[in-house]
């Protein structure tokens, strides 16, 4: 019986072998094909179930049976082989010899369709679904070895539930292994890829937190695997042992109660004096800093500095033109000294305080070598303020890469372009800052001029009105 | 509805009539365990759909410069040339997010088993309101039917990310997807909500008001407890959900200004002004919040019971998981603004709400080592359902530690949004919720179908999948402390994220490879709902109630009386006790040589006969 099924599912193999020779009834004679491979496979694997009902008639015919059992399984394989010269049970040379003739198959049609990409995408779509087939076969095969495999074991009366049972508890010891090194191994190379030092004043504050944390986590994250995996391990069925009816000990949970307690407590203490001291900038502080204003926008960033006047002319969304594409509201006489800047340019070891707008979708002004985020939200202005402590030059020496940019992008969802919403920051040395400042552009351009002396003249027909009023 | 309630005697007399028609007793049924597959079959099917989406964003990850005809074949203009398209990209995960996160994790989950155990463990006939159950399960499915239809729309499914923050979501011109399909997935979210409060609504009176005699509060299993507690967190939170997606659906349709101002959107002045996105931020998030643990309370529930069945021991410190539960359940209302710390909301809160995020650590580790206490000197079986167990509790410990990095406010400022978050919610909500449910259904398939689920393609699917899902999600983590963003389409555009590249493509094979394993479990699932050994009416020698009903289902669960029960569930290896379980419903009359003095709490008198007893029988009571 069993060879009968073996026997069909090989003539199903070989038939989906003979499809792919013929690509242009590939898709067709697959499709059927499949759906008769899952019937054999569902065929296969009720057998496999069978097998409960085919231990009975087996334990009648006894040990000699089941060796032909197995030898009439192996003589299958290997009629299997001489059919295909690809053993089923070898699946992955078995999907090289495939891979390679789709290939070939693949490129003669090309030249004889016209709808190429389709033909091709169909058959990509087989030979996948053949892998999968082949390798659904493998896993059942398998399957059915060791199932075979455990009724001898039950008909010897060697089979124990335990011995099973264990298996699977050894495998949990050798996952806790891995799992251990595979810690070890994705701090050790991709810990040392991600983790830079900061290079500002607030995030050393960040990182020393960032470090406490994972030290203490990574402890707890060890400790308790050990412990989950090793009970497991260690606390397996084993006959003649009962359980131990342990259900509390208010001793045990009131030190685990207390002392995460303790550790959390000095945690928040220890984030929320860091946190004050980010966001909580005294006033004087506020206003001493270099201000400057980002604008974001579907899928790039505006920047804008004061100018000399250190204040930024008033903004005002609804004179937002093709030339004012900022919205500045020119009639503020604040406005016309301010610069625009390609790059976000800042001195070192000089408190800035960003000022973070968007002109349509929530951004978020992020720049992760500084520990800076913050949202752009529109119809309001949010703040971060902190001090660059190391130029773009010494982060390139540090890094060894004389290409290395601190890089401010774009960390909340704002549609197709977000994933390439970029800005170069540069840290620069005060004198280098001030060189700069002096070649930076302002807004207010003749065009912008133009523009808004029209609109002066509005204003003034209008009289007294306010000027957002009149501009629209 | 509540006149539709079975009386005991009404629904017993049901069971008798076995000559339903077809379409009323698989379609249309008001009987909670049919209610239950349903539910279960249909977040199976919505599950794999998830997966899939996830698939094929992995695929964009890993190979950006890639092309795949076949994919162009499957998805037309979405992925011209064989490429995803960005905009696809984003509906992908936002679409992902949703089905996983509210229709299996949410519904697939406390819905499926909260129907199946309520009745059978708390000892009731049905629900306290069967038909608004049905109810229940058809605006779910009415809710999943339309999220699934929004792939067929011109412009696309929802691509705002599942929290679908305006103003992306609410300016079709911002992105293709807010459209009609945006639309679309607020009217499926809404369609949830009601099937979610009808749901709840009914679990909760079930359990205050049907529990059979016996059946005190603190007798109850744990799973009833995490679903009960569920249920509340559920009513409470889900309302608020309406009110924001109400909202959001005014300013897309009725021009409204609740979340909307100062917007020019491709040139184009809108007109709104006084809203905020931020009222948003805080409507989503009071049920977001609260939502990923309506997701993970009912798995906590399951391997409570899991392990401590298969470990042949009582679960230990039952007191401390329910107080715990109810803890997480308080607190989890009051965190909601560790989603915003860096959203411009005010710095003191940012504070508060570090402060209350960080408390949930105690009753989570409380759990964490409480499961571990529970293997401890057990006699443990390894089942499917103990391994997922295991699993789960191993997921729960990796990405619960991960919490400490996120849920304060000063490291958030690093890796908000970022890939670490994707690591740290696909571990503690994904992959433990996941394995909560996974070990539920190899654990009670028996009382779903009366059959065994294989254990050899149950042992596949779980190394597959552990092994998977931690090779996807552990690398993420330190993509995110690099500062890699998620929801990017590619990481080609800057030079800092190459490197990860890589690592993508490790991800995406692992993915693969797991997603594939579950086809061993659907496989599974399905091939033994028919062919599967027939299970005992015990398979698992349990002490619950739901395993003193007949392996038939029939209507009404118990023929005759519905059994009293006596102790609580977790008599399991008590000493003195020739068995190694003792099933609730066996008084302690009958089982004098292993009573324990507390048990009887302060009833005086029992707690005499019990040392007359003693006495007589020379038993020492055994410390325990």
């Amino acid at each position: 019986m069993l060879q009968n099924r073996f026997k069909l599912f090989l003539s199903f193999i070989l038939a989906i072998f003979i499809a792919f020779s013929q690509p242009s009834f590939a898709w067709v004679q697959s499709e059927t094909n499949n759906s008769q491979e899952q019937e054999q496979t569902e065929q296969s694997s009720s057998n496999e179930e069978d097998e409960d009902a085919e231990e009975q008639d087996e334990e009648e015919t006894e040990d000699a049976e089941q060796g032909d059992e197995e030898t009439d399984e192996e003589a299958a394989e290997e009629n299997e082989d001489d059919a295909e010269t690809a053993a089923v049970d070898e699946g992955s040379d078995e999907s090289k010899t495939q891979a390679s003739s789709s290939e070939k198959s693949s490129v003669s049609p090309q030249n004889d369709n016209e709808d190429t990409v389709t033909s091709q995408a169909l058959k990509t779509i087989v030979y996948y679904i053949f892998l999968f087939i082949i390798i659904s076969a493998v896993v059942a095969i398998f399957n059915r070895i060791f199932s075979i495999y455990k009724l001898t074991q039950v008909m010897n009366g060697k089979y124990s539930y335990i011995k099973e049972n264990s298996i699977q508890a050894v495998l949990l010891i050798v996952f806790l292994i891995l799992f251990l090194a595979g810690v070890y191994y994705s701090y050790a190379v991709w810990g040392k890829w991600s983790f830079r030092k900061a290079a500002t004043e607030h995030g050393q504050n960040i990182d020393s937190m960032f470090i406490v944390t994972t030290v203490l986590t990574t402890i707890v994250l060890v400790l308790m695997h050990i412990l989950l995996l090793g009970f497991s391990y260690v606390y397996r069925l084993k006959p003649n042992r009962r359980a131990s009816f342990y259900p509390h000990n208010n001793t045990l949970e009131i030190i685990w109660t207390v002392v995460p307690f303790v550790v959390l407590t000095s945690l928040i203490i220890y984030g929320s004096v860091i946190w004050k001291r980010i966001f909580d900038v005294p006033e004087d502080l506020k206003n001493s800093a270099i201000q400057i204003e980002v604008l974001g926008e579907q899928f790039s960033w505006q920047v804008r500095y004061p100018g000399p006047d250190g204040e930024f002319g008033k903004r005002n969304f609804k004179l937002t033109t093709p030339t004012n594409s900022y919205g500045i509201d020119f009639n503020d006489k604040k406005a016309w000294d301010d610069l625009r800047a390609s790059d976000i340019v800042i001195p070192v070891n000089r408190p800035v305080r960003f000022h973070i707008l968007s002109k349509d979708i929530i951004h978020s002004f992020y720049i992760p070598d500084f520990r800076v985020q913050m949202n752009a939200v529109p119809g309001m202005t949010n703040y971060f303020q902190f001090t660059p402590t190391m130029t773009t030059e010494e982060m390139r020496e540090k890094m060894d890469d004389p290409e290395y940019d601190f890089i401010m992008l774009c960390a909340k969802i704002c549609g197709t372009g977000h994933y390439n919403m970029q800005k170069k920051v540069v840290v620069v040395t005060e004198s280098e800052y001030q060189q700069w400042l002096n070649e930076q552009n302002k807004f207010f351009t003749d065009d912008m001029k133009k523009e808004f002396s029209v609109n002066e003249n509005i204003d003034k027909d209008d009289s007294k009105e306010s000027a957002t009023a009149s501009l629209n | 509805m509540s006149s539709t309630a079975i009386t005991p005697e009404a629904s017993f007399q049901d069971s008798h009539e076995e000559k339903q028609s077809f379409i009323k007793k698989y379609v249309f049924s008001t009987d909670h365990k049919m209610i239950a597959k349903q539910f279960l079959i249909t977040a199976i099917i919505m599950a794999f759909f998830a997966l899939l989406l996830s698939i094929l964003f992995r695929i964009q990850l890993a190979w950006p410069d890639k092309d795949f005809p076949v994919l162009e074949f499957f998805l037309g203009k979405w992925a011209e040339g064989g490429r995803i398209k960005p905009d696809f990209y984003l509906a992908l995960v936002t679409i992902h997010g949703t089905i996983m996160v509210f229709f299996v994790l949410t519904a697939g989950l406390s819905g499926t088993f909260s129907n199946l155990l309520i009745p059978l463990q708390i000892g009731a006939r049905d629900m306290a309101a069967p038909f608004v159950n049905m109810l229940s399960y058809w605006f779910f499915l009415g809710s999943c039917v339309v999220m699934t239809a929004s792939f067929f729309v011109e412009s696309g499914p929802a691509a705002a990310g599942w929290t679908v923050y305006p103003p992306l979501s609410a300016v079709p011109t911002a992105i293709s997807g807010s459209g009609l399909g945006t639309t679309m997935w607020l009217l499926s979210i809404f369609m949830f909500i009601i099937s979610q409060i009808l749901g709840g609504v009914n679990y909760i009176s079930t359990i205050l008001n049907m529990r059979t005699k016996g059946m005190d509060l603190w007798k109850m299993p744990l799973t009833i407890w995490s679903l009960f507690i569920t249920a509340i967190v559920g009513l409470v939170s889900f309302p608020v959900l309406v009110s924001a997606v109400v909202l959001l659906f005014f300013d897309r349709s009725a021009g409204t200004s609740f979340y909307l101002s100062d917007l020019v959107i491709g040139g184009e002045i809108l007109p709104n002004e006084g809203g905020s996105p931020i009222l948003y931020e805080h409507l989503f998030w009071f049920l977001g919040h609260p939502e990923v643990y309506i997701a993970i309370l009912p798995a906590f529930g399951i391997v409570s019971e899991v392990l401590s069945i298969n470990s042949r021991k009582p679960i230990f410190g039952y007191h401390a998981m329910v107080y715990s539960l109810m803890a997480i359940a308080v607190l989890s209302v009051i965190v909601w603004g560790h989603h915003m710390f860096v959203t411009g909301m005010n710095p003191f809160l940012g504070g508060v709400f570090m402060l209350t995020t960080l408390i949930i650590a105690i009753p989570s580790a409380v759990k964490a080592f409480n499961y571990t206490a529970t293997l401890w000197r057990g006699n443990i079986r390894f089942t499917p359902a103990m391994l997922f167990a295991i699993g789960m509790v191993s997921f729960f410990i990796s990405g619960g530690l991960t919490g400490l990095f996120t849920g304060n406010a000063t490291i958030d400022i690093q890796i908000h949004d970022t890939y670490f978050i994707v690591a740290h919610f696909h571990f503690v909500m994904g992959s433990a919720s996941m394995f909560g449910m996974l070990a539920a259904v190899y654990h009670w398939y028996p009382k779903l179908y009366g059959r065994m689920l294989d254990n050899q393609l149950g042992y596949i699917h779980f190394w597959l999948t552990f092994i998977g899902a931690y090779l996807v999600f552990f690398p993420m983590h330190f993509m995110g402390i690099d500062g890699v963003p998620r929801r990017y389409y590619a990481f080609t555009e800057f030079p800092f994220m190459e490197k990860w590249v890589s690592v993508n493509i490790l991800i995406t094979w692992a993915a693969v490879i797991a997603g594939l394993a579950q086809i061993a479990f659907v496989w599974n699932f399905f091939y033994s709902m028919r062919n599967g050994k027939k299970a005992s009416k015990n398979p698992w020698r349990a002490t619950t109630l739901e395993w003193t009903t007949e392996v038939k289902h029939i209507h009404g669960n118990w023929e005759g009386e519905i059994p009293t029960v006596y102790r609580w569930p977790y008599d399991y290896s008590k000493p003195g006790h020739p068995d190694d379980f003792i099933p609730q419903t066996v008084p302690h009359s009958e089982t004098m040589s292993s009573n324990l003095l507390q048990d009887f709490h302060d009833n005086e008198e029992a707690i005499k006969i019990q040392k007359e007893w003693n006495k007589e029988n020379n038993r020492v009571e055994s410390e325990s």
